[in-house]
């Protein structure tokens, strides 16, 4: 009965479903390690076959990519804190965790000011004091318009490393122990900020996140079209043998506004 | 400045000179690839002999290549208005000659202009249009760059379009910079991960006739992308991006890198040679300022492998080899490859080689220079140098060296 109201709503368009994924492309900026460190390898798209000498009746491409490319999951044990959780790779996920409620922070017009904005538990603290109790189990998505750049100003890299907004350690620190999330999501390359490793620890989100065998998603889009609460993720990894994560389809179903 | 083409003309097809010779000729080729004046001698009788001789026509012995003065003398020179070759049909008039070297032989010879009967020429080794060598005659410190004929034998930026693929190489901007100044019409230079900084871009956007464009060699559509914009109008194409990583067999990322060096250095050449090949092959003979010369910067350690560089110098040797597929392909249009084979250059990844290491500017001079003289081969660096003579001398010997981390 729940089901058929869902399909109904989503027949009607009470309920709309909102692509949250940037498209896979090989050009799309990846996470920058200090080089001395084994790369992921890129998006890479190559063609098979399109109706050619190569295939005549059809169209197909070889596709690679690392785990952590495009819009993609963060499981558990992508981090060293989360190595030993149980079910802690993107085989074993929990598939009930794979659709979840999500509220949204939007700190858009304080990352469009600061390159660098962090944001802070305080800034929790309001959002909960406008919108009620951020809820166990559900995804927090930090909405900043980031996913609106492109190429160069997307990554922002400079000699000092990436400028990008992100959480700060006690946001996530207590998003995670005290509000028990399912897991953190950005518009940014990273759960992170561009500078968070220089934060104590370094990476919180990553640290807590995946320490506690929660879970990330990052280079996210469309966040401007979510409710600040109501909206449902679904978010399911490729299912890798032994994965650290992998780049997915992210959809949102959101109760029509009007 | 050259005028535009004139697009309602049909691009005129490459035909290239007679281009049989012997299997013995082709150490002429060799030799005059790497830009060497050596000419058939006997070793018997040390008489030199031209052409190319199976065996030494005096004493019927074996002959080998030595370095033979590059000089001789006149005997009769002509004209060819109407010549029966297509090829030489298309280019008359053409000057030949007979020459007296000095060290023996008579030869009939390309002839540069202004050379008459009696005239003290120099001599050059070079390969023409089909890659088979032959002999240019003129006379000695005589500036060439503007007479057609010498046009022919190589690849002189000047008026030409010219195509760098990779702006983070060291040798990049010295490149750009002495393609300008050698009057490259214009040069494009590809700018992989364009999303991360360029450190030299504003030094780029200062050298007059030089645009930066996206290209990442890793990805099939970059590279096509590229070429339906500029595949028609690149004469010169000097393929730049490499991927040094030091680290042997059992190093924690070899893995990694020995995967981005194999697609950077020999898929990333595959790719482009897929769309630019036929591209510039098909535009061998278009014009005065037709398709002339694709360079390859590769390593030295493509031929001599040290373990401490096993995927780098994997994926460079790989690279070697589907240049030779390459330079068949373009041959059909008359446009060469240039094989640069560089020794470790100065930059971070080979920052504990030890000196002496290549600089950009040296290695983009060396480029250049092959261009302007036509060649196949140039070899930048003491330390490549050495290492192809060791390799040459006793492949088993440098095998061990280069293991025991003796470069």
């Amino acid at each position: 009965m729940i089901l058929e109201t869902l399909t109904s709503a989503l027949a009607t368009g009470a309920v709309r479903v909102v692509d949250l994924t940037q498209t896979l492309t090989e050009d799309f900026p990846t996470i920058v390690l200090p080089p001395e460190f084994a790369p992921s390898a890129p998006v890479r798209i190559e063609r098979i076959s399109r109706y050619d000498a190569a295939g005549p009746a059809w169209y197909w491409n070889n596709l690679s990519f690392g785990e952590h490319t495009g819009t993609h999951f963060d499981a558990p044990a992508h981090w060293f804190t989360g190595r030993d959780m149980p079910r802690g790779t993107v085989d074993t996920l929990p598939p009930e965790h794979m659709i979840a409620p999500a509220v949204v922070i939007d700190c858009s017009a304080e990352s469009a000011a600061d390159d660098d904005h962090l944001l802070t538990r305080a800034a929790l603290e309001v959002w909960e004091t406008a919108h009620g109790r951020i809820p166990a189990g559900a995804w927090v998505l930090m909405r900043t318009g980031w996913s609106l750049r492109k190429g160069a100003a997307y990554a922002n890299l400079r000699a000092d490393g990436a400028h990008t907004p992100g959480p700060d350690a006690e946001a996530m620190r207590w998003l995670v122990q005290d509000r028990g999330i399912l897991g953190f999501g950005t518009e940014t390359i990273g759960t992170d900020a561009g500078q968070g490793g220089d934060f104590q620890p370094p990476y919180p989100a990553h640290h807590y996140l995946h320490g506690a065998g929660r879970y990330g998603l990052q280079c996210l889009t469309n966040l401007h079209l979510l409710p600040a609460k109501g909206a449902v993720l679904f978010a399911a990894p490729l299912k890798v043998h032994e994965g650290s994560g992998s780049p997915l389809r992210v959809l949102a179903l959101v109760p029509d506004a009007s | 400045m050259r005028a535009r083409k004139n697009p309602l003309l049909r691009t005129r097809r490459p035909l290239l000179p007679p281009g049989a010779r012997s299997r013995a000729a082709h150490l002429l080729a060799a030799a005059a690839g790497q830009g060497r004046f050596e000419l058939p001698c006997c070793t018997a009788c040390g008489r030199f002999a031209w052409p190319m001789p199976e065996l030494c026509p005096a004493c019927l012995s074996e002959v080998a290549l030595q370095p033979a003065p590059a000089a001789g003398r006149v005997i009769s020179a002509t004209t060819a208005e109407v010549p029966a070759d297509a090829y030489f049909r298309e280019r008359a008039p053409w000057r030949v000659g007979l020459v007296q070297m000095d060290c023996g032989p008579q030869a009939v010879v390309h002839l540069g202009p202004d050379c008459a009967p009696g005239d003290k020429v120099a001599l050059n080794l070079m390969l023409d249009r089909a890659g088979q060598a032959v002999l240019f005659a003129a006379k000695k410190g005589q500036d060439m760059t503007a007479d057609p004929q010498w046009h022919e034998m190589t690849a002189n930026p000047r008026d030409r379009r010219v195509l760098i693929t990779d702006a983070r190489h060291v040798a990049a901007l010295p490149l750009a910079r002495a393609l300008v100044k050698a009057g490259a019409q214009t040069v494009v230079v590809g700018v992989p991960e364009d999303w991360k900084p360029l450190p030299a871009r504003a030094e780029f956007a200062t050298i007059p006739g030089v645009t930066l464009l996206p290209l990442d060699l890793v990805s099939d559509r970059s590279v096509e992308d590229l070429a339906r914009d500029i595949g028609g109008k690149v004469e010169i194409l000097i393929n730049t991006a490499d991927w040094p990583r030091p680290g042997g067999l059992g190093a924690p990322t070899a893995a990694a890198d020995a995967r981005q060096a194999m697609e950077v250095v020999a898929f990333g050449l595959m790719r482009l040679a897929r769309v630019f090949g036929p591209a510039m092959a098909g535009r061998g003979a278009d014009g005065d300022g037709g398709a002339v010369a694709w360079v390859n910067v590769g390593s030295v350690f493509g031929r001599a492998h040290p373990p401490v560089l096993a995927g780098y110098a994997a994926a460079h040797a790989a690279a070697l080899a589907f240049g030779q597929a390459l330079r068949a392909d373009l041959a059909q249009g008359g446009v060469r490859l240039l094989t640069v084979l560089s020794g470790p250059t100065e930059d971070d990844w080979f920052q504990t080689f030890v000196q002496p290491k290549v600089g950009g500017k040296a290695l983009a001079d060396a480029i250049v220079m092959g261009l302007m003289k036509g060649l196949e081969e140039v070899v930048v660096g003491d330390l490549a140098r050495d290492l192809l003579d060791r390799l040459a001398e006793n492949p088993k010997a440098l095998e061990r060296e280069l293991a025991q981390g003796r470069f």
